[in-house]
């Protein structure tokens, strides 16, 4: 019994440190989660490969905030960004109007700027081609007069500031039809005419998909949003040949090419990578082999992602679970606040858990974003420990008195009678807790993709983005499947950690 | 062998042991009887220090029974809960040799007093190896009273050891735990609500009502000089409920 039990132990213990992959230590490239960036974070990966540079794309690793603090940490090397978002966002509020100051800021700061890769990718109103021509509108002043036409914004752009209320004033328009609603609900209802003006991005895939003309912002009112790449100042010291190679880009990428590499990604399904190697060859004229990636690579390296997540996580909040339910079922006050404390941890939302942990595991000098991200599996180790811990509690709490009367009577100490008897008459209660632990820690598992860190949350997003069911069964079948695998290896070891006194009671 | 000293136990509004005086002699079985709910249990838990006294005082050949001194203490004392107390999750065997192995004996030696307890209260090799939900309810009392000698207490407490069995099993294991205690010569304090069963186990019969001993002494004692009219009050009711 108690030999069995340390060896169950012991195989935990081993499969959850075993390192299932060893850490890759040379440059990385991040991209945000859209298909664009994905596509200029995949440029950036095959010209430094070209040039003999082996790098990592962590990929679709999340927003902003995310990229850039990942790169100020040194977890990512270089991410593409635009120069509208650099200003208005990144170094909001403090006086950086023009793209040249954000260059002095962000240098002060060991990060350097490319120059622009050539296009824009800012706001613009859009019409459909044909009525535009027949309206005769070239121009946003143009609107002015047709004051009948409809609009049809974003919510967002309804209240940017740079968005419907300041350009109404910018240009006079006299429009009153104006209504907000979801980006594609617009694109369909432009199409089929309940409305004839919204707002695009420069670079949107559908804008040639539904044939729009973007009308020229004559007052020049909409920020510039140049694309640029973000990089740390030592990158050209430390990976000359990669520095030289990606900034072979600058002034390359004009709008029409982005919108078309985008539709490419977007609308056909082709991975972007391929789209990447695609342009690489036919603007530079370079050779790029992009081995396919069949369904079962993805599946196994999302596996192995996943796994990894989980496994740390599960083992952290095991070890660190258990003790706190027994502390709080011995000592009731500090019961009530530890179990209060995991309780409140789990109505603390996904995505704000996540980026609050990206800092601290950080400065600890921890991988915070991409595979293997400490944030990703401090905020499972967190989310896991409710159940782990209020059944150990309630387990051990129902333990009856008459029994735990007999083995103090019988003058085992406190520490004999937990272990020889409350811990084995609470096992079934305490082992369900830890089934319930490890599932949940599966499914959640699957929001370490919002920060980039893989597993089968990964092609969840990715279908998600782009809109392709087949990529979310990808990660939500393994997903579920691997919730079942764990629920068949506690139900194993039900058999084998619960005494069979026990189980014969229940029978 | 106990002193008790105005041992007085309370739960929040409930007196459940008010002031008793009582000292427990040696070689002598002492039977606590009363009706439910007078406290005989707390009395027996305030002896074995699994309650602290609100109020006065318990000692055990001479050390008083506090946290502090209990858990040595109690390795000189055998008690059985109410129901018996068995561990769910060990068979008889191991129920009764939990604390032996825990304090390290040797297999052998173990397996000697294991032997040497079954001779005592006739219990079959097969019910060793069975778990208490596996075996009878008298069964469970023997293995129960086993449990409590296995480290050879200078004293047995034990609270309604034959409560809940049918008349025959209740009899027969009454025949058998005089036996025990006779071979033995222990000091044994016993709780009952039976008069007839403290008759024939008590040298000393201890009446107890309301938290308070109302008289103790022997059988005789209390039938012939009661100190009270509750005590006649009680033999009575006892004796008529045996004749109907
Ligand atoms: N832990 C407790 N908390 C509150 N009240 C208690 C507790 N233990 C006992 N009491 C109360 O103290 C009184 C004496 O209880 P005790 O168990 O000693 O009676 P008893 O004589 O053993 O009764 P019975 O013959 O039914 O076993 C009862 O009123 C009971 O309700
Ligand atoms: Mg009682």
């Amino acid at each position: 019994m108690k030999t069995r039990t340390a060896l169950i132990l012991l195989v935990l213990v081993v499969l959850a440190l075993v390192p299932m992959s060893t850490r890759f230590d040379g440059p990385r490239v991040g991209s945000k989660k859209f298909t664009e960036s994905v596509i200029l974070g995949d440029l950036v990966t095959l010209l430094a490969e070209q040039a003999g540079v082996e790098v990592l794309h962590a990929r679709e690793l999340g927003g902003t905030r995310i990229l850039f603090d990942a790169l100020r940490a040194g977890e990512i090397d270089v991410y593409a960004e635009y120069t509208g978002t650099i200003t208005q966002e990144i170094l909001a509020g403090q006086g950086v109007s023009d793209a040249e100051s954000a260059r002095a800021v962000l240098a002060e700061r060991g990060i350097l700027m490319s120059k622009p890769l050539g296009f824009n990718n800012g706001y613009a109103i859009g019409m459909i081609e044909t009525t535009a021509a027949r309206l005769g509108i070239r121009t946003i002043s143009d609107l002015g007069r047709h004051p009948d036409l409809v609009f049809g914004f974003s919510n967002e752009f309804m209240d940017r500031g740079d968005g419907w209320p300041s350009l109404k004033e910018a240009y006079g328009l006299p429009q009153r039809n104006v209504s907000g609603m979801d980006h594609d609900v617009a694109y369909r209802q432009l199409e089929n005419g309940t409305l004839q003006v919204m707002e695009v991005y420069t670079t949107d895939a559908d804008i040639r998909y539904y044939g729009i003309r973007m009308l020229e912002d004559d007052r020049q009112h909409f920020p510039r949003y140049d694309a640029v790449l973000l990089y740390r100042a030592d990158l050209a010291e430390r990976e000359p040949a990669m520095h030289a190679a990606m900034l072979a880009l600058e002034g390359q990428l004009s709008e029409v090419e982005v919108m078309a590499l985008n539709a490419q990604a977007r609308l056909k399904h082709v991975p972007e990578k391929k789209v990447a190697a695609d342009f690489l060859q036919s603007h530079f004229g370079m050779e790029v082999g992009t081995a396919d990636e069949t369904v079962w690579d993805r599946f196994w390296t999302h596996t192995r992602e996943h796994v990894e997540l989980v496994r740390l996580s599960f083992l952290l909040a095991v070890v660190f679970g258990l003790p706190l339910g027994i502390l709080a079922a011995k000592r009731p006050r500090a019961g009530q606040v530890i179990l209060a404390a995991v309780g409140i941890v789990q109505t603390i939302p996904a995505l704000a858990l996540l980026v609050v942990l990206i800092e601290p595991a950080a400065s600890l000098g921890l991988p915070s974003v991409g595979a293997g991200s400490a944030a990703a599996i401090c905020a499972l180790f967190l989310y896991s420990l409710l159940p782990i811990v209020r059944n150990a509690c309630e387990g051990l709490r129902g333990v009856s008195l008459d029994l735990r009367e007999s083995a103090e009577a019988l003058g085992l100490s406190p520490w004999a009678r937990l272990r020889l008897i409350e811990l084995p008459l609470a096992s079934r209660t305490i082992l369900a807790g830890l089934k319930t632990g490890a599932i949940l820690n599966v499914g959640f598992a699957t929001l370490g993709a919002l920060i980039g860190a893989g597993g089968y949350g990964q092609p969840i997003l990715t279908g998600i983005r782009l809109n392709d069911y087949g990529l979310i069964l990808e990660g939500a079948l393994p997903a579920a499947g691997m919730a079942l695998v764990v629920q068949g290896i506690f139900e194993l070891l039900d058999r084998l950690a619960i005494p069979r006194g026990l189980r014969l009671a229940r029978a | 062998m106990f002193e008790l000293r105005q041992a007085t136990r309370s739960f929040a509004a409930t007196l459940a042991v008010d002031g008793v005086d009582l000292s427990i002699a040696p070689g002598r079985t002492t039977v606590l009887i009363g009706p439910s709910g007078c406290g005989k249990s707390t009395l027996l838990r305030l002896m074995i220090g699994l309650l602290a006294p609100t109020r006065g005082t318990v000692s055990f050949d001479g050390v008083e029974v506090n946290p502090a001194s209990a858990p040595d203490l109690r390795r000189r004392m055998g008690y059985v809960i109410q129901g018996g107390g068995l561990f769910p999750h060990l068979t008889a065997r191991e129920n009764v040799a939990l604390v032996a192995a825990h304090l390290g004996w040797e297999r052998s030696r173990i397996k000697d007093r294991v032997d040497e307890l079954s001779r005592l209260a006739r219990i079959s090799e097969d019910v060793w190896e069975r778990y208490p939900i596996q075996i009878s309810g008298g069964q469970q009392q023997r293995v129960a009273l086993l449990r409590a000698l296995m480290l050879d207490p200078n004293v047995l407490l034990l609270d309604e050891p034959l409560g809940a069995l049918d008349p025959m099993v209740r009899a027969d294991l009454q025949r058998e735990l005089k036996e025990v205690f006779v071979t033995l010569g222990k000091t044994v304090v016993m709780v009952t609500h039976d008069m007839s069963e403290a008759a024939y186990f008590g040298d000393i019969i201890v009446l107890m009502k309301e938290g308070s001993i109302v008289q103790s002494g022997t059988f005789q004692e209390l039938d012939q000089a009661p100190a009270d009219p509750f005590v006649t009050r009680f033999i009575r009711a006892q004796q008529s409920l045996t004749a109907s």
